[in-house]
Formats: C-alpha cells, sequence, structure tokens
C-alpha cells in the first residue's frame, strides 16, 4: 500500500492547497468505478462532484487535482403533512453506477427517497438554425431565403445534472444504505426495519426483501444499521443490526429474506461488559471488500475484518480509539456514543481507513499491522507538506505533540471517508471540509 | 457509621474487615448511584427524543435498551423489589415486575384523565420536600414510575415511526387518517407537544377522543397521552405556559430522582405527608 520500504506510512497533500470548504456538513462522500470523480453530499441536499485533472507533465509532484466538476440540488426538505413532520434533505448515501456510456450515473439518498442523477457534459451546440435566430427568437418567414443545415460549433464546457428516475414512497424508516448490485441492474436500499430491493428502470415497485419490524413495536429490540450487495454474487448481500451482529443473505433462497444464510457475531468479552456493551456494540458501517472474500465492520470502539467463511468470530480487529472506553459514560451524556463512523478498504484490499474524534482518522495497514493516525485540520496541512502522525496520550506524562484524551474535541468528527479505488489517494470529510490527500511520491 | 477513632473491643482483625465491608458498601452504592444516574439519563434521553420531530429510531432502541437492562439488574438485585412492594399491587409477584409495567398501565384504564393533573401540578414541589427517607421514598418512586413509564414511552416512540407506516402504506392511505383510536391520540397529541398552542377546538378534540375506548393495547400510550394532554389545559395555553419545559413522567422522575436531591433529612412528620402524597401519586399512576 504504502511505499515498501518505509517504515511509516506517510502521506503528502495532493497538491490542492487547501480544502474545499463547503457550505454545510458534508455527509456522505464516495469515490466512482474509476476514482476520476469524487461525489460529496451535504446536509442541505446538494451534491459536489469533483473531477481529476489530467496528469500534467508541469506538476511533478502531484498525479492531478481534483476541482469542482459539478454542483446541483439533489433533494429539498419536504414536508410530512400527516406526520406534521419534515424529512430532511440531507443526503445520507451516494452510491455510483459504472460508467456505460458518455454520462454518469449517480444514485442519492436522503431520509425517505432515492434519486438517479444523470450526470452530462455538453461542449458542443447547434448552430444556424432555419426557423429561429442565434436568440431563439423566430426569425421572420419572409427572411427565411434559403435552406441551411446546422453546424456543430464548440462551446464552454456545461456540466449538466438531470434527475432520471425517482423512487420514492417505499421506506417508512430511515434510509441509512444504498447499494448497488453487481448486475448493475437492481439495487437495495436498507431502513431501520425494512430492506427493498429496486429495478434501476422501475420506479413505481420495489420489493421487500428484509423485514424485521416486530408485530408489536413495543417488541423492537433490534435495528438495521447498514446494509451492501456482495461485490460480485448478485444474489448475496449483508446487513448489521444495531445489537452487532451481521446476517448474509441469499436472495435465491427465499423471496423474503429474513433467514439468513450466514450469521456473524463475535462473542462478548465477560470482562468488558458494561451497561453500554450493547451500544458500543451497534454497528454502523459495513463494506465487503474489493475482492469480495471479507467483509469489514466499525462499530464504536474498532474496526473488524470478517472472513465470509468463518461466522463465530473476526479474522482482525483493530483498535480505532480505545481510550475511549472509560469514557464511554459521559460519550453517552453528550450522545458522541451513537455517532455512526464509516470504514473504507483500499483498491488491493491492504489497508483500511476509519474517523474518529478531533479531526484524526486512522489507517490500518492489514500486512504490516501497522496503524497511523492522521489529522485533517487546515492549520495542520500546508500544501505538499507530509501530515504528520499523531498520537493520543492515554495516561501518565504527556510527550511533546501527544494530545491527551481530555483535549479532544468531540465536536469535530470524521465520519466519513473514502479511498480511491485504484491510488492512494483519500478524501476525507471533517464537518464542512473535504480533504483530498495522496500518498508520497517516489 | 466507622470512624477511625473507634476502638472496638474486638481484634484488630476484626477491625480490618469492617472496613473493608464498608469500602465494599462504599463501591456497592457508589454502583447503585451510578446506575440510578444512568437510569435517570436515559430516561430523559427518551422523553427528549419522544420530544424531536423525528426521533431516531436506533439511537431510541439502543437507549430503550440500555433501560431494560438496568431494570433487569435492579430486579435481580432487590432493589426493584423493594420498590414495587412498597407501592405496586400486592399480589404480583417480584420476578413479573418488567412485565408489569404493562399491567400497572392498563390498570388505569378505569380511572378518569384529569387526575394526572395533579401529578404535573406536583411536580412544582421542590424534591426536598419530597424526598426524605432516601432508602424508601425517592428510590422506589423514581424507579417505579421510570418503571410505569418505560413501556408506554418506548410504545410512544416507536409509534410516531408507526403512525408513518400506516400512512405510508400505499394501499391503506385512505384509511390512514381513520386509523385506529390510539394512533390519532399519539398523532394529535404528538402534534400538540411539538408544535405552539393549538386552537381550542382542537385541543377539546384532543379531549374527546381520550373518552373513547380504548384496545388493550393502547393502555400505555393512553397513560403518556393523558400525560400530554395536561399542557393543553385552557389556563395553560391562553396563560402561554407551553413554552415553559416540557413536562412529563421523567420531569417528576428528575425531581425525585436521588441524584438530584441533596440528602436532606426532614423530619418525620412531613416525610408522612409527603408519602401521602407520593401515595396518592402513586395511586393515579397505577390506577387502584
Amino acid at each position: 500500500m504504502f511505499a515498501a520500504d518505509s517504515h511509516s506510512l506517510e502521506l503528502c497533500y495532493n497538491g490542492l492547497s487547501l480544502p474545499f470548504k463547503m457550505a454545510d456538513i458534508i455527509s456522505t462522500v464516495e469515490f466512482n468505478y474509476s476514482g476520476e470523480l469524487l461525489a460529496t453530499g451535504d446536509k442541505g441536499g446538494r451534491v459536489v462532484i469533483f473531477q481529476r485533472e489530467q496528469e500534467s507533465k508541469n506538476r511533478l509532484l502531484s498525479r492531478g487535482e481534483y476541482n469542482v466538476y459539478s454542483t446541483f440540488q439533489s433533494h429539498e426538505p419536504e414536508f410530512d403533512y400527516l406526520k406534521s413532520l419534515e424529512i430532511e434533505e440531507k443526503i445520507n448515501k451516494i452510491r455510483w453506477l459504472p460508467q456505460q456510456n458518455a454520462a454518469h450515473f449517480l444514485l442519492s439518498a436522503n431520509d425517505k427517497t432515492i434519486k438517479l442523477w444523470k450526470i452530462s457534459e455538453r461542449d458542443k451546440r447547434a448552430e444556424g438554425y432555419n426557423l429561429k435566430d442565434e436568440d431563439g427568437r423566430l426569425r421572420d418567414q419572409f427572411r427565411i431565403t434559403t435552406l441551411r443545415v446546422p453546424v456543430l460549433m464548440p462551446m464552454d464546457l456545461m456540466v449538466e445534472a438531470s434527475p432520471r428516475r425517482i423512487f420514492a414512497n417505499a421506506h417508512t424508516y430511515h434510509i441509512n444504505s444504498i447499494s448497488v448490485n453487481s448486475d448493475y441492474e437492481t439495487y437495495l436500499s436498507a431502513d431501520d426495519l425494512r430492506i427493498n430491493l429496486w429495478h434501476l428502470e422501475i420506479t413505481d415497485r420495489s420489493f421487500n426483501i428484509v423485514d424485521i419490524k416486530p408485530a408489536n413495536m413495543e417488541e423492537l429490540t433490534e435495528v438495521i444499521t447498514a446494509a451492501e450487495c456482495h461485490p460480485h454474487q448478485c444474489n448475496v448481500f449483508v446487513y448489521s443490526s444495531s445489537k452487532g451482529t451481521i446476517r448474509l443473505c441469499d436472495m435465491r433462497a427465499a423471496a423474503l429474506c429474513d433467514r439468513h444464510s450466514k450469521f456473524f457475531e463475535e462473542p462478548e468479552d465477560p470482562s468488558s461488559r458494561s451497561f453500554f456493551s450493547e451500544i458500543i456494540s451497534s454497528i454502523s458501517d459495513v463494506k465487503f471488500s474489493h475482492s469480495g472474500r471479507y467483509m469489514m465492520t466499525r462499530d464504536y470502539l474498532s474496526v473488524k475484518v470478517w472472513d465470509l467463511n468463518m461466522e463465530n468470530r473476526p479474522v482482525e480487529t483493530y483498535q480505532v480509539h480505545e481510550y475511549l472506553r472509560s469514557k464511554l459514560c459521559s460519550l453517552y451524556e453528550n450522545d458522541c456514543i451513537f455517532d455512526k463512523f464509516e470504514c473504507c478498504w483500499n483498491g488491493s484490499d491492504s489497508a483500511i481507513m476509519t474517523g474518529s474524534y478531533n479531526n484524526f482518522f486512522r489507517m490500518f495497514d492489514r500486512n504490516t499491522r501497522r496503524d497511523i493516525t492522521l489529522e485533517a485540520s487546515r492549520e495542520n496541512s500546508k500544501p505538499r507538506a507530509m501530515l504528520k502522525p499523531r498520537k493520543v496520550c492515554t495516561g501518565g506524562k504527556r510527550k511533546k505533540d501527544e494530545i491527551s484524551v481530555d483535549s479532544l474535541d468531540f465536536n469535530k468528527k470524521i465520519l466519513h471517508t473514502a479511498w480511491h479505488p485504484k491510488e492512494n489517494v483519500i478524501a476525507v470529510a471533517a464537518t464542512n471540509n473535504l480533504y483530498i490527500f495522496q500518498d508520497k511520491i517516489n | 457509621m466507622f470512624s477511625k477513632g473507634t476502638k472496638r473491643k474486638f481484634s484488630d482483625g476484626d477491625e480490618e474487615i469492617s472496613a473493608e465491608s464498608l469500602v465494599g458498601a462504599r463501591v456497592a452504592s457508589s454502583y447503585s448511584l451510578q446506575r440510578q444516574s444512568l437510569l435517570d439519563m436515559s430516561l430523559i434521553k427518551l422523553q427528549l427524543c419522544h420530544m424531536l420531530v423525528e426521533p431516531n429510531l436506533c439511537r431510541s432502541v439502543l437507549i430503550a435498551n440500555t433501560v431494560r437492562q438496568i431494570q433487569e439488574e435492579m430486579t435481580h438485585d432487590g432493589s426493584w423489589h423493594m420498590v414495587t412492594e412498597a407501592f405496586c399491587n400486592p399480589g404480583q409477584s417480584p420476578s413479573e415486575r418488567l412485565v408489569a409495567t404493562e399491567v400497572l398501565c392498563r390498570s388505569r384504564e378505569q380511572d378518569a384523565e384529569p387526575k394526572l393533573f395533579s401529578v404535573i401540578s406536583y411536580e412544582g414541589c421542590r424534591e426536598e420536600e419530597v424526598v426524605a427517607d432516601e432508602t424508601l421514598c425517592s428510590v422506589s418512586v423514581s424507579d417505579t414510575v421510570s418503571d410505569v413509564c418505560l413501556a408506554g414511552r418506548m410504545g410512544q416512540c416507536w409509534e410516531k415511526s408507526e403512525l408513518s407506516g400506516v400512512e405510508r402504506d400505499e394501499e391503506a392511505l385512505e384509511d390512514s387518517s381513520l386509523g385506529s383510536g390510539e394512533d390519532e391520540e399519539i398523532d394529535t397529541e404528538d402534534e400538540a407537544s411539538t408544535k405552539s398552542p393549538k386552537t381550542t377546538g382542537q385541543v377539546f378534540g384532543t379531549f374527546e377522543i381520550k373518552n373513547g375506548s380504548p384496545g388493550p393495547d393502547s393502555a400505555l400510550e393512553e397513560l403518556f397521552s393523558d400525560v400530554d394532554t395536561s399542557y393543553y389545559d385552557l389556563d395553560t395555553m391562553l396563560t402561554g405556559m407551553q413554552s415553559a419545559p416540557k413536562m412529563g413522567p421523567y420531569d417528576l422522575l428528575d425531581s425525585l430522582a436521588p441524584s438530584h436531591s441533596s440528602p436532606t433529612i426532614v423530619s418525620t412528620p412531613k416525610c408522612r405527608s409527603d408519602l401521602n402524597e407520593l401515595d396518592h401519586i402513586m395511586e393515579i399512576i397505577v390506577g387502584s
């Protein structure tokens, strides 16, 4: 993943002088399949897409910056009249579709509605119409003396985003995940209690494939927290729960996949049991590896890698911020314990990344077992300067450059990160700011 | 209590053991204080999430599970047993305490709604007046209240989303407005609790619905809808007290919880009259 002979994981800025400051809190970040485009969704329902510049010979130290490519309003706030509640326009998830023609397609979802957007470029326009002049006004019929063929003239590049499908009214509860199937025809959407399967062409119908809503809502003790389709097997998907379990389902088995094919759960360590055990075991994100052999889950304090062939325990566990274990009561009080952190794989599945507090994010190299903590902040980041590894002091004497647990800013949380599918370029969302880093170029 | 200077007749070993047991007792009471404070915090969170425009279901479920966990532990501890024995219907076995929530709430059916107004008005009473004997009054009442309120509150939390489930279902769209009486109760009542003062007609409309015969499972919601409707007492509305912090069973709990009160020992007669008033509250809640 990183330079093989380096003793420490290193990253340096990619040449963008400053991180992008967005108008609103970023709520999702996602690279497309080629990594050329990076989409972000925010709390205000906007989607901003960045495009990578072509590599230029002038910039030796940079492999190509990301610049704003398109901005559009995906979702608007809605009002549910029956409940007298507002439906937030915040974008919960964006997922790209694989590119099949010149246009790009992505799915964006808020709490209730999923939209398919087409992003296309227009760099030519037709000139020389017969019936209307350049302004668009109808030409005087007497003036038309000859017949001409309009010609396509180049124009300034215009990027248009248009909603092609709107998938609505299928979710009673808040949508937490969407995932495109490997057949590129269907996708699933999951809310707290149900998972639906959609066809990309059909908006007025969806199949309910998982329903964990109890007959009596007072018996509700578990909700769905995330769901994802298998990257290669279009009949397989997983969903995680608030009790720290993951269920793998096979859509060939039955129309309603309430009975799982595999059930992943790590037995609880009785010595560390507390009243918060269940809350911190709640899984906030689940991601398949690119290979499809493993999956990764993020709970409050750790990231776990599971082998799909072994259900009784994960094969790897990485502690993200174990120093918070003694602070769980305060974190429960200020609600931070309910923060939903995401996690992601790198393109080769050799490393994983996830966020933490104080604008820290963590990367773990699965092969060397090395890990690093980095900070996404304007003060500490200069263009083309290496990011300094950070360390949290857990007790005793605090060394220079270390930060103590009590000084951590719990309002600065990195919940969303994304890794380029092929290169060591990462996108980190810190509240309103989007940071894009790349690893050091030899 | 032991003090360092106290000399005892017996050997030093005995004193050490006593010291240990003292430490143990301190740890145990500190643990139960922490547990109580966690329970209070959780109940407040559940109440707040009920007040929020759109409660986060995952968070609510996790908090509710935590409360259940604490309840179960307190039941096994015996601290729950003492609570419910003091105030609940005799004849209910301790093991049924958790299940008893429903029973307690159901038995409310016979009671008329306006009685709960006195519970709310009781809130004005400062905790020092009410909490006299820590071990009996405050702990027990608060726990019982929480016991009573818990299932209903959770039901309420889910019911909000549940209601939207009824609406969203396209087939049932026509029926959703008619719905079951309880859903409608919750809807109007929740609406009222989160919006500015409603018109008089709506307030009384709410009351009308309340008087309808509730189904077997509606008792829980009914308990809370009754509590909430006290906000829409005409006086409250007109005097603009709507803006006052929203009151619910957990506010009562708050004022009674031992963690909030300073351990002042009040004279016995006052304690007794306070006990009577607590009895009164419990009667209302339990509906005996």
